[in-house]
């Protein structure tokens, strides 16, 4: 089946099965910072946004998406360049390969809540799994992007 | 490995329910657990084009289609205002906020999963729901329909009557499923407790002793929850065997009762 979609603001027809995953269709046209992992609905690295929402995109069948907006951290390079060093700064990440997923959620975070607090930070990303660091370098990046933001306001 | 042979958005219900008469057919809610199993489809059957995404307050109660995500519920402020907050705390340990952005209420009723929190929490909150075909029960009653049905679930519906509810699980971890949950909520002096994760899918129990009845107090909700632990079915499996279930179900019911009476 032939579907529609936006993906990272570019128009897109797509040839697909019935059956075809989110993440293989956007992997397919060059996303590839979607990262497979658990493949149970779990561990939030294939993370996406559809229609702004963070969803997993191991877990939607690509004939939903048709006539939605599919964004991935390639579309998302300027808002997600605003934080990432300060995760980077604090060594957040070892092997990296949650990052993507990461990122993403903190995207849909700051968009729904500007100023979150630490447990509001923890709860929002807490399906998204590290299986090397034990996220407390990801939340003092968070968080020292955050109070950098409100410093430079003040 | 899960395939699909053809994919279909029906434009109406009664087109979806020709659609699912056939056993090769599935309805697909959030597709979570569809597409853990290993499993041959032949047609999906997709609802998503039929305006059941929407959570619709009325004079009697609010009407939540079978679509509508559980991260909705979640962030619904008449919903939090309904349960006191009992909604966001029973579905905020389901994983993360993208899987309760994908799974929806319909999917999770119809499953009667065991380890659901939300058929817990909906079954302590006197819910309803509508199959387009058999038309409206209690949820009570759906949850003992057998899983052969072939109708479609399309809405919930929660009363809006004057309660109190709470809502406690105990986790073995962050994001997992339940060891227990306890659903507690009371409507004009009537209590329901439902347990869920025992791990048999939740049932629902009444005060039948009467002991909240002048009250809730440390020595009444005491008594109330040695009751209810001693008449819940629980049973074991790989998070925790029966006897710790039944030590816990009469901690959680005890607070949850205490949390109750502090509801006002």
């Amino acid at each position: 089946m032939e579907i529609k979609l936006t993906l990272n603001g570019r128009s897109l027809t797509a040839s697909i099965g019935a059956d075809t995953l989110l993440i293989d269709l956007v992997r397919d046209h060059g996303c590839y910072s979607v990262k497979r992992g658990c493949e149970t609905a779990n561990c939030g690295l294939c993370t996406v946004l559809l229609d702004g929402t963070p969803v997993l995109s191991c877990s939607v069948l690509a004939a939903r998406v048709a006539g939605r907006h599919v964004q991935t951290l390639e579309g998302l390079q300027e808002e997600a360049a605003d934080f990432v060093g300060f995760i980077a700064d604090q060594g957040a990440e070892q092997c990296g390969f949650c990052n993507p997923g990461f990122v993403m959620n903190t995207i849909a975070l700051l968009r729904e809540n500007h100023d979150p607090t630490d447990d509001e930070i923890r709860a929002y990303l807490a399906g998204n799994l590290c299986r090397c660091s034990g996220y407390e370098g990801q939340l003092r990046g968070i968080r020292a992007y955050l109070d950098s933001r409100k410093e430079a306001r003040a | 490995m899960l395939t699909i042979g053809q994919y279909v958005r029906p434009e109406s219900l009664d087109e979806a329910y020709a659609l699912c008469q056939k056993k090769s057919s599935v309805v697909l809610g959030g597709m979570l657990w569809l597409k853990m199993q290993h499993r041959s489809v032949g047609t999906a059957i997709d609802l998503c084009g039929l305006g059941l995404d929407r959570i619709e307050e009325t004079e009697t109660g609010y009407r939540i289609g079978a679509m509508v995500p559980l991260r909705a519920l979640e962030t619904h402020a008449g919903l939090a205002a309904l349960t006191q907050g009992a909604m966001a705390e029973a579905l905020r340990h389901i994983v993360g906020v993208q899987f309760r952005n994908c799974a929806t209420v319909g999917g999770s009723l119809w499953g009667r999963f065991g380890f659901s929190d939300v058929l817990t929490l909906f079954l302590a909150l006197d819910a309803a729901v509508t199959l387009h075909h058999a038309g409206e029960m209690p949820l009570a009653d759906f949850a003992a329909l057998p899983r052969v049905t072939r109708d479609i679930l399309t809405h919930v519906t929660l009363p809006k009557a004057s309660q109190r509810a709470v809502y406690l699980s105990q986790r073995n971890i962050s994001t997992d499923f339940p060891v227990l949950a306890v659903a507690l909520s009371e409507r004009d002096g009537r209590y329901t407790c439902a347990v869920g994760a025992r791990p048999m899918p939740a049932a629902a129990f009444a005060d039948e002793k009467g002991a909240l009845a002048q009250g809730i107090t440390e020595d009444s909700a005491r008594a109330f929850a040695a009751d209810i632990a001693a008449r819940a079915v629980l049973g074991g499996n790989l998070r925790a065997g029966a006897d710790y279930r039944r030590a816990v179900c009469e901690v959680l019911v005890r607070r949850a009762a205490l949390a109750l009476s502090k509801e006002g």
